[in-house]
């Protein structure tokens, strides 16, 4: 986009800072497109899994693997992120938590809980 | 519904989706993690249930509706030039209509 104004430009990376709800609201989307692309694979492990025992074996067996479940660790942070950051904004759309202070708040309090939860899911499955 | 109230019947459909999405995919999460069904036949048993796989059905709806409202979003937003856009709006809407089908007639095929 071209600049016409006179106005200055500030972008000196290391001092601008995003405010914690932007960064919440950003790896909001993050998500949501991570849990996205999970979509086809959960299917196809669903279809394989009902296929008989030996795709059922097969699905299994892909679950064990190592790769596997650290894609699904990121996966529990994606789903825990959307679902907590996705609470607070149905919560602000009915009028509660509004305001600049809870905000931030709230922002890092879903944050932290996301985070909190993927140690956790990281833990059981690792 | 009018075509100006289109971004209105997204809005209230990625809201009543998502609190569906949360209810099952929660209760569903944690069914898997502390009593996973242990073989073959207890889990076709268990998917095979009439409550259940009318339940995850309603899910997969639900998650492909508030997938391809989310995605569609974050597509309009960021690719700006529209034979990219449309192109990945079809790409999306192609992953989310097969994965919808394959996971019904997987679902389906269990009884």
């Amino acid at each position: 986009m071209r600049n016409n104004s006179k106005r200055p430009v500030f972008l000196d990376l290391t001092r601008i800072h995003l405010p914690v709800m932007a960064v919440m609201s950003i790896a909001h989307r993050i998500a949501g497109v991570l849990l996205f692309l999970a979509i086809p694979a959960a299917v196809y492990l669903l279809d394989l899994s009902l296929r008989g025992p030996q795709g059922y074996g097969e699905a299994v067996e892909l679950l064990r693997h190592g790769g596997v479940k650290l894609l699904l660790a990121f996966l529990i942070w994606a789903f825990a992120h959307h679902l907590f950051a996705g609470i607070r904004y149905l919560f602000i759309d009915l009028d509660v938590g509004v305001g600049l202070a809870t905000g931030r708040r709230t922002a890092m309090v879903a944050m932290g809980a996301g985070v909190v939860v993927f140690l956790l899911g990281a833990l059981l499955l690792l | 519904m009018s075509r100006h109230a289109s971004g209105l019947k997204a809005w209230l459909l990625q809201r009543f989706s998502a609190v569906y999405i949360a209810a099952f995919g929660l209760y569903f999460l944690l069914a898997l993690l502390f009593s996973a069904p242990p073989s073959y036949e207890a889990w076709r048993d268990w998917l095979g249930s009439p409550l259940l796989s009318l339940a995850l059905v309603i899910f997969f709806i639900a998650v492909v509706a508030h997938a391809w409202v989310g995605m569609r979003d974050v597509i309009v937003d960021y690719a700006k030039p529209l034979w990219l856009r449309l192109s990945l709006l079809t790409l999306v809407g192609v992953i989310l209509l097969g994965s919808l089908s394959g996971a019904v007639m997987a679902l389906l095929s269990v009884r």
